[in-house]
């Protein structure tokens, strides 16, 4: 296979493997998931050959295909990748394959069937894959709204007790950001045709427009609230804990790592190359707005009783940190604002996927309702000491280095604005180390270890079924926030099972060894960043 | 002595195909015995409307003429509306033609003439004789939309409104079940369009002062010169008015959601697919081709109006809990925003905004007809469970009819990847470009505001638990098993591939005369 059809493949494998699986009849619910872990598989398997056919040194965009699509409008199929956008698909290709493991018996319980959520997980990666290796922008909007699609199905179909208004709320702010870009989108068109006399939707020709400052920050506008919805950039953020609550953990992992990701992907691809001097211009608010969030979002996460909500927090957080390395405008912040892309979505994912673990035993996703876990679950809480330590950028974790980055990266440029957002990494260790501790030490009590582990935890019938025994202040709140009846075969093990064991240690290694040796991500990352911020340059400052 | 005008019948084939077929189909009610006749009268009523489609496509490489002794325009648009009327048509057809759904074995009522609720209603109730007289009044109708795309002049223009007006108002008024309603719907329809009617053929009157002329070239040619003033103004005014009324475009719109609630399901697929194609493409050949020199004096008007369809579409679409008065209210919100791409074509005819309507009307008709489809499909005992609560759930029981309901939604909503994105896509592109991006602007987020009651339906139907004793799901007969996979591959093909598509109507987007 040429080595241009990788990203083709990437593409188009996961849509048929979506396809197949949803065909498959309803009480194949086991092969569904088999299949779906396979073509997940193939998946990282291509973007690990993309990957090696990738020259560090060679043009900024490779593996490049472009097939006319849309002659009227002027849209190609054009797919193509640079460092950033293939760290992104490193990313997909592994986070893809744990989360299918992770929700093995995710969708077992409900009354949907299981072949459904693959199959929209499948369709969903396709999706991400599509929107960061699209160069056409007409395309990447395409994957960018189509991607909504099957989030929306996921959260609604397969998500926590408020599903439904977490899948509209999801999808109507998305779709309001999406529809914002659409008329840029379409205005950049109007641009590349009084310019270039063709109207023309190609990256690389538009990067080559001469727009009217002006013109340029309306069209910056337009982007720029659809990322920052996308994001989340605070005031923009408040759908995510409700999104990040409410859906399966699955989906989850993949909402907050991979397609949130779009949004500071979006800044770094879209934002600041076609429109420079407005990026510039627009930078000092884009900034406030960063560091607010870091600030903000810490303390809202360290409020937070529900442990979903509380990780949805610290994403926003950190997308703060990633948006403050964007517009910081130095290459060595962009290299960390991408690094720490990845990391977030290595380490938030972990994060998530422990919490998901926990909650599936106990039923409840309220912090109060566990104790002392630690003792009956050694490696459960080993896990998430290491997922927690990741999120708040401990040295010898991979976030610190991207974190470190960041902030180094952008002193000399802004160093108001880093020295409030180091503060961020104090309130982190606060909210991280306080859900930890509450959670896995101290006496045990909650709803996890009220009843004898060789017993079945809770009724398998009933999502409340966990709140009845318990007694006091938990059995209200159990009662109240009971998510649905955790899957069985993962009741009678109080520690991680060997499939959950399968999805967490490759995580942590992932965490540990890109902490001690992040440099081979660095080399893909850096010519990208360095080619962006000169597309900025040209201009004073 | 009277010249006979000329008359270029290859150019008439598909109108004569279409009226011809309708006449027929008259005769055949009057002499062909009843047990035969339905299978008669609608394959008479396919070969003419799909006829006509595949008359118009033959004709898509000719020269554009004007034939009829000036009377007709037979150009690209023309010709890709009436395909596209003809197209739509003969899939509403299948749709009147399905006898498998209603235990009935029809959606129309065996005999409208007698009182609702009489003995003999009750009678007729449980009778298995099929009503069969609408498939002449729906080729009339097919027939009018099809002259009306294509008139030169005012006043076949006016005759064409008429002749696809009545046969709607009878039609409407047909429905087997909770017949008053449909009777007091077709009442309406028929009130307010013949007020319609009569503010256009004032206008007419009005522009003919003014003029002299009805022929479209020559008022363009009056309008040149700044003959007129006032009355062409006043003239202008009142026919586009009446052209609103039936592209039921706000604040025109106010008998869109009782007749569409109230006449048979079939009919509503029917009127809100094809009229909406032939009303626009009058809108369109008024607008450029009578009046694109005087444009100053209708675009604000018609960018007021615009606004207007749009946010009361969209807003009023949010409380209905109906789903046919919900898609009334979506279908004024997209006449909102095909005006937007009505405004997208600038005054000497340039600018990509005639094919993009063009392509928007197509699109919406598939997938208007798609949705109406699909919602003759979920009954309870009472008919169609058109009741938003009654699809709670219904994904459950039957994931098939629901995808192809979200498919069609998300179409409506205009989702990439959908059809609908494409028609969107296509006429906010050709507003943007003549300047109207304020109008983009709110087209945008009242798309926005739409996408949630769309979104509403695929939140009852997959992410609600099933209601106790809820609607069943037909199983449907073979006609509307074939309207369904057409429209869903249509709405499919056109989004993901609308190349093809696209390059036809850019083609096709040119007036003569």
């Amino acid at each position: 296979m040429s080595a241009s059809l990788y990203l083709v493949a990437m593409i188009v494998i996961p849509a048929i493997g979506a396809a197949a699986v949803a065909a498959l009849p309803r009480e194949r619910g086991l092969l569904a998931k088999q299949v779906t872990l396979g073509v997940s598989l193939v998946v990282l398997l291509l973007a690990v050959l993309a990957t090696a056919a990738f020259d560090v040194d060679g043009d900024r965009f490779q593996l490049t295909t472009s097939v006319s699509w849309i002659p009227d409008f002027g849209a190609e199929f054009a797919l193509g990748v640079d460092g950033i956008a293939l760290v992104m698909l490193l990313l997909i290709g592994v986070l893809v394959p744990l989360v299918v493991t992770a929700s093995w018996h995710e969708a077992d319980a409900g009354p949907r069937p299981t072949r459904v959520f693959f199959a929209w997980l499948l369709l969903l990666e396709a999706m991400m894959v599509g929107v960061f290796v699209a160069t056409d922008v007409l395309l990447f909007y395409v994957f960018f709204e189509a991607m909504l699609v099957p989030m929306y199905f996921l959260i609604g179909s397969f998500g926590g007790p408020r599903r439904q208004y977490a899948a509209v709320k999801f999808f109507l702010y998305s779709l309001v950001g999406g529809l914002i870009m659409l008329a840029a989108v379409i205005g950049l068109y109007v641009v590349s045709t009084s310019q270039l006399g063709e109207g023309t939707f190609a990256f690389d020709a538009l990067r080559q427009l001469d727009i009217d400052p002006e013109v340029q920050k309306l069209l910056f506008l337009g982007f720029f609230v659809a990322f920052a919805i996308k994001a989340p950039l605070v005031p923009f953020h408040t759908w995510l804990p409700d999104s990040g609550a409410e859906a399966p953990i699955g989906g989850a992992v993949l909402l907050v790592g991979v397609l949130d990701k779009v949004g500071t992907f979006g800044f770094l691809r879209y934002c600041l190359p076609l429109f420079p001097d407005a990026s510039r211009f627009f930078a000092p608010f884009v900034l406030v707005l960063a560091v607010v969030g870091i600030l903000y979002a810490a303390l809202l996460a360290m409020g937070q009783t529900d442990m979903k909500r509380l990780v949805s927090y610290t994403s926003i957080s950190h997308f703060g940190f990633i948006a403050l390395g964007i517009f910081a405008f130095t290459t060595e912040a962009g290299t960390g604002a991408v690094l720490y892309m990845v990391n977030h979505g290595l380490a938030t994912g972990l994060l998530f996927i422990v919490v998901g673990m926990l909650i599936g035993r106990g039923g409840s996703r309220q912090i109060g309702d566990y104790g002392g876990v630690a003792a009956k679950a050694p490696l459960l809480a080993g896990a998430f000491l290491v997922a927690g330590l990741a999120s708040l950028a401990l040295p010898g974790t991979n976030s610190f280095v991207s974190e470190f980055l960041v902030l180094i990266g952008s002193f000399p440029e802004r160093p108001v604005f880093t020295i409030v957002a180091t503060v961020g990494i104090i309130l982190a260790a606060l909210y991280i180390l306080l859900m930890y501790q509450r959670t896995m030490h101290g006496p045990p009590r909650g709803v996890l270890l009220q009843q004898d582990p060789a017993e079945p935890l809770s009724g398998t019938g009933t999502g409340t079924g966990t709140g009845t025994g318990t007694g006091g202040a938990t059995a209200a709140s159990a009662t109240a926030t009971a998510t649905r009846p955790a899957a069985p075969g993962t009741l009678r093990v109080l520690d991680l099972s060997r499939r959950e064991l399968a999805v967490v240690a490759p995580l942590i290694a992932l965490i540990i060894g890109l902490g001690v040796y992040p440099q081979p991500l660095l080399d893909l990352i850096e010519p990208a960043v360095s080619a962006t911020i000169s597309d900025l340059g040209g201009t004073d400052r | 002595m009277i010249e006979a005008p000329d008359l270029s019948f290859a150019a008439l084939a598909p109108l004569l195909l279409v009226l011809g077929a309708a006449c027929a189909g008259v005769l055949v009610e009057a002499f062909v015995p009843r047990h035969v006749r339905h299978p008669v009268q609608v394959a008479l009523a396919l070969v003419g409307t799909v006829g006509a489609l595949v008359a118009t496509l033959l004709l898509a490489g000719e020269e554009d003429q004007v034939t009829a002794g000036g009377a007709l325009a037979v150009d690209g648009a023309a010709l890709f509306l009436q395909a596209t009327i003809a197209g739509l048509g003969a899939l509403s057809i299948l749709l009147f033609a399905e006898r498998g759904l209603d235990p009935a074995r029809s959606a129309f009522v065996t005999s409208a003439a007698v009182p609702a609720g009489s003995p003999r209603d009750r009678e007729l109730m449980v009778d298995t004789r099929v009503q069969t007289e609408v498939y002449p009044l729906a080729g009339f109708a097919i027939g009018g939309m099809m002259l009306f795309v294509a008139a030169n002049d005012l006043l076949v223009m006016f005759v064409a409104l008429e002749v696809l007006s009545l046969p709607l108002y009878l039609i409407s008024g047909m429905a087997r079940r909770r017949r008053l309603l449909s009777q007091e719907a077709a009442f309406k329809y028929f009130l307010l369009g013949a007020f319609a009617s009569a503010f256009f053929l004032y206008g007419l009157a009005l522009v003919y002062g003014a003029t002299g002329s009805v022929r479209l070239s020559d008022i363009r040619e009056a309008g040149v010169d700044g003959g007129g003033g006032v009355l062409l103004v006043l003239g202008l005014g009142l026919l586009i008015v009446g052209l609103l009324f039936k592209a039921s475009v706000a604040p025109f719109h106010t008998w869109t959601p009782d007749v569409y609630q109230g006449a048979p399901t079939p009919v509503t697929a029917f009127m809100a697919a094809c009229t909406k194609v032939a009303a626009f493409g009058a809108i369109l050949r008024l607008l450029y081709v009578a009046f694109g020199t005087a444009e100053w004096t209708w675009r604000p008007l018609v960018y007021a109006v615009a606004i207007v369809s749009m946010v009361v579409g969209a807003v009023l679409g949010l409380t209905q809990t109906d789903l046919k008065r919900m898609l009334a209210y979506s279908s004024v919100a997209h006449a909102g925003f095909l005006l937007t791409g009505v405004l997208g074509l600038g005054a000497g005819g340039e600018g990509s905004g005639l094919a993009a309507t063009m392509i928007y009307l197509l699109v919406y008709g598939l997938t208007t007809v798609g949705v109406f489809a699909v919602l003759t499909l979920v009954r309870d005992g009472d008919g169609e469970a058109s009741h938003l609560s009654q699809w709670a759930g219904l994904a459950a029981r039957s994931p098939l009819t629901a995808a192809v309901m979200a498919l069609f939604l998300l179409a409506l909503a205009g989702i990439p990847l959908t059809a609908g994105f494409t028609g969107k896509f296509a006429v906010f592109r050709a507003a943007i470009e003549q300047g109207a991006w304020p109008l983009v602007v709110v087209a945008l987020l009242a798309s926005a505001v739409a996408a949630f009651f769309y979104l509403r339906v695929i939140v009852l139907m997959y992410f609600s638990e099933p209601v106790a004793d809820g609607p069943t799901v037909g199983v449907p007969g073979v006609p509307t098993t074939v309207v369904l996979a057409i429209t869903a591959t249509a709405t499919v093909a056109l989004g993901v591939l609308p190349g093809a598509v696209l390059d036809l109507a850019g083609q096709a987007a040119r007036f003569v005369g």
